[in-house]
């Protein structure tokens, strides 16, 4: 059945920071890159005393795709499948926080109904991202009925949003100047229910794992930082929340809707993983709560911005009168105009602060797509989590730093 | 955000002297210095008025253009909540610029990346090991020279039968 | 064979054949409903892979759920998501420590053919370094196209010669 000629030796792809120990006694191991805990494409290459982490060196770049690289050939519109699988597991973030950037650089406002239909969607997307990253943090530690019940509610939020959009995970929704469309009829009576079944599933973890001894016990008091260390290291988002700073681009700065909505912004006490953990789970409820304010304050109207450098227009236009097509024509050809000049637009993503750094030199297609991902930066920090704990508690703290290979590598 | 521009207006008061150029580009403060001039208004930017985080450093490849690359910085204030820019020009012959290291330790793998990625050398920084690509790794991928479509297999391809 | 003639029928070893046949029928039944999944996880395939072992679409009831993160114990090696040349050695690797019979599944199209990440760091389609029985396109595919991948590959197995004892039976 194996036909392949063996190969005796495989060329390694990566020169660790160290090879011999510095201290007597001790042992390199070397985790991953094929490693369930690891989420699949991170290298840790760490001396052990024992059971004891001395240090670590982290590897990263096992799913680099060549993102920026494929931004300099499509056209601005064409990106948006590539934005989306950044962060796969909230799609819909990447996908608001690029198209925001590119809106920005052409001067184009949203109209309110986009905005609050992107505001709830975001949160949306957030809600299942953390479901995803507790749900595998839980697994990892051994908590296989935690998982089940929250990739299960995932599951219908998938369903739900593939109603919408037509994809369960990456979803290639957001258009430059609104969405791609208007949401069906029904939808929001499912996502009603769909928070009240969340609100059953996530009481039952709390009351799984919350007060259970071995879960305290493997997660509190590890992989402390504190709040100076964390910026000084990068942390955005959950973790730098987990430290006790009230740290949120929603709040701070705020954008699209999030100006108007009352929410709180969950903070921990130590910077360890229970605290990551329950900021998650925090961030979840909060999340929640603003999708209902969001239901209410959704009007009917326009999605898309009138504005014809960047907005497709009606089929039956575009079948109909020769502007129409046209229009359509250059948008899909050579994409949309965008002047010249650069831009850096950050959103509040599931892990922490997505930035788009976008340079435009007029015309349809890029000049240079930066992203700047929360992933890649904590991967930089880690190794401050790691050191000095012991080898069992690398699954968990890596579990809790929720490292999305997509947005690290990108 | 009123707020946050008139602190970004006394940023710019406190050290535009020492740039090329200064100007607000859409909310954020964007100063354009001489590589030589990048650490010490990176220190002052830091301890004087309070940029303790650093977002990103990246590259901007200008080929036709003399210096060819611009290298772009970012930092955020996490208590008034602005934003700033800093770009340099490096030429290709010398793309040097001084590192950050010693300031902030998110520095390390985002020099790492500008490296490998457009080949931007940062003095001071020992560990410029590829990160996101891999060891033999010919050339950099970001830099408009650079096509597309290149392959660095590491694995031999097998035969497929027909 | 001549045209005109009508074909002569196989002349029965009797007694071997039927017994291997009989052989082959219970034991690929056996190891197509007691497949140990490898799964080599790298991307947004994940997610899906995620969904299809769960509750609403489950593997266990084809005997797959098992996930046996070490390749010297699994038999079915998921290549799910994008692979780029700095995880091939590491997909080759994983590879040849597997031991016969082993089967691979290429899940998603990054890893049939690259996808739409067609540069200088992917590689185009792990058939590249390794040999595929079952390509499941989609990006990501939906868990049914998932489950009706493998159900062809239990198809596949159900199929094949599995010699035990030597080449012959």
């Amino acid at each position: 059945m194996s036909t392949l000629p063996p190969l005796t030796t495989l060329p390694n792809p990566i020169r660790p920071a160290f090879t011999e120990g510095q201290t007597p006694g001790s042992v390199i191991v070397n985790i991953g890159p094929s490693h369930p805990a690891t989420h699949g494409t991170i290298q840790i290459v760490a001396e052990l005393s024992g059971e004891r982490v001395l240090r670590t060196d982290v590897h990263c770049g096992y799913l680099h795709r060549g993102f920026e690289k494929e931004c300099e050939s499509h056209t601005w519109h064409n990106l948006i499948p590539y934005v989306d699988r950044l962060n796969y597991c909230s799609a819909l973030i990447n996908d608001f926080a690029y198209c925001e950037a590119v809106e920005k650089l052409m001067g184009v406002e949203l109209t309110p109904r986009c905005r609050h239909l992107r505001t709830l969607l975001a949160e949306y997307s957030r809600i299942a991202d953390h479901l995803t990253c507790v749900a595998a943090a839980l697994m990892e530690l051994g908590a296989m009925t935690a998982f089940l019940y929250l990739v299960t509610i995932r599951d219908y939020v998938y369903e739900h949003i593939a109603d919408l959009t037509g994809a369960r995970v990456t979803h290639s929704y957001g258009r430059i100047g609104g969405l791609a469309r208007d949401l069906p009829d029904g939808w929001i009576g499912r996502l009603e229910q769909i928070l009240d079944q969340m609100d059953t599933f996530v009481d039952r973890v709390h009351g799984l794992v919350d007060r259970n001894r071995i879960f305290i016990d493997r997660m509190r008091d590890i992989g402390v930082i504190t709040t100076a260390e964390a910026v000084n290291w990068g942390f955005t988002g959950p973790i730098l929340r987990s430290t006790g700073a009230p740290r949120d681009l929603r709040k701070d700065t705020p954008y699209l809707s999030y100006g108007e909505l009352d929410f709180e912004v969950p903070v921990g006490i130590k910077g360890d993983n229970y605290d990551r953990y329950y900021v998650r789970m925090r961030e979840m409820d909060e999340s929640r709560h603003m999708i209902r304010q969001l239901i209410d304050m959704l009007e009917p109207g326009p999605i898309n911005v009138d504005d014809r450098r960047c907005t497709f227009p009606d089929k039956d236009a575009v079948y109909t009168q020769i502007e129409a097509l046209i229009n359509h024509f250059k948008l899909v050809m050579e994409g949309p105009q965008v002047p010249a000049g650069e831009v850096y637009s950050a959103h509040e993503g599931a892990n922490g602060e997505l930035g788009f750094y976008i340079v435009s030199v007029g015309g349809g297609v890029p000049w240079k797509v930066h992203c700047r991902s929360p992933s890649f930066v904590h991967m930089g920090g880690v190794h401050r989590m790691l050191d000095g704990y012991q080898l069992a508690d690398i699954v968990p703290t890596f579990g809790s730093v929720n490292m999305i290979g997509g947005e690290c590598d990108r | 955000m009123s707020a946050g521009g008139d602190f970004l207006g006394e940023v710019q008061a406190g050290v535009g002297a020492r740039t090329l150029s200064s100007g607000m580009a859409h909310g954020i403060l964007v100063l354009d210095v001489e590589p030589q001039d990048l650490v010490p208004l990176v220190k002052d930017l830091k301890g004087a008025f309070g940029f303790d985080m650093f977002l990103d450093v990246t590259a901007v490849d200008w080929p036709q253009r003399r210096p060819r690359f611009d290298v772009v910085y970012h930092f955020y204030s996490t208590r008034r909540f602005v934003r700033v820019r800093i770009k340099t020009r490096v030429d290709e012959s010398e793309p040097i610029v001084d590192t950050l290291v010693p300031l902030y330790g998110s520095a390390r793998y985002m020099e790492r990346e500008c490296h490998e990625m457009y080949g931007i050398g940062f003095r001071g920084n020992d560990d410029l090991r590829p990160l996101l690509l891999y060891e033999g790794f010919q050339g950099h991928p970001l830099r408009k020279d650079y096509p597309k479509q290149r392959e660095q297999p590491l694995v031999p391809y097998r035969e497929v039968e027909p | 064979m001549t045209p005109g003639k009508p074909a002569q029928p196989p002349v029965p070893r009797g007694a071997f054949e039927y017994l291997s046949t009989r052989k082959d029928e219970f034991v690929g039944w056996a190891r197509k409903f007691s497949l140990f999944p490898y799964p080599f996880v790298t991307a947004c395939c994940a997610m899906e892979f995620m969904s299809v072992s769960s509750t609403l679409y489950d593997t266990d009831r084809f005997g797959a759920a098992l996930p046996r993160f070490t390749p010297r114990q699994s038999d079915l090696l998921m290549v799910v998501g994008t692979v780029n040349h700095k995880q091939a050695p590491i997909l080759r690797k994983v590879y040849e420590q597997m031991c016969e019979p082993k089967w691979v599944i290429a899940f998603g199209v990054c890893a049939t053919s690259g996808g739409f990440y067609q540069n200088y760091a992917t590689l185009l389609g792990i058939d590249r370094i390794i040999p595929v029985d079952i390509y499941i396109p989609g990006c990501p595919p939906r868990p049914e196209m998932v489950i009706d991948g493998i159900m062809k590959l239990q198809d596949k197995i159900a199929a094949e010669r599995h010699p035990i004892i030597n080449e012959d039976f």
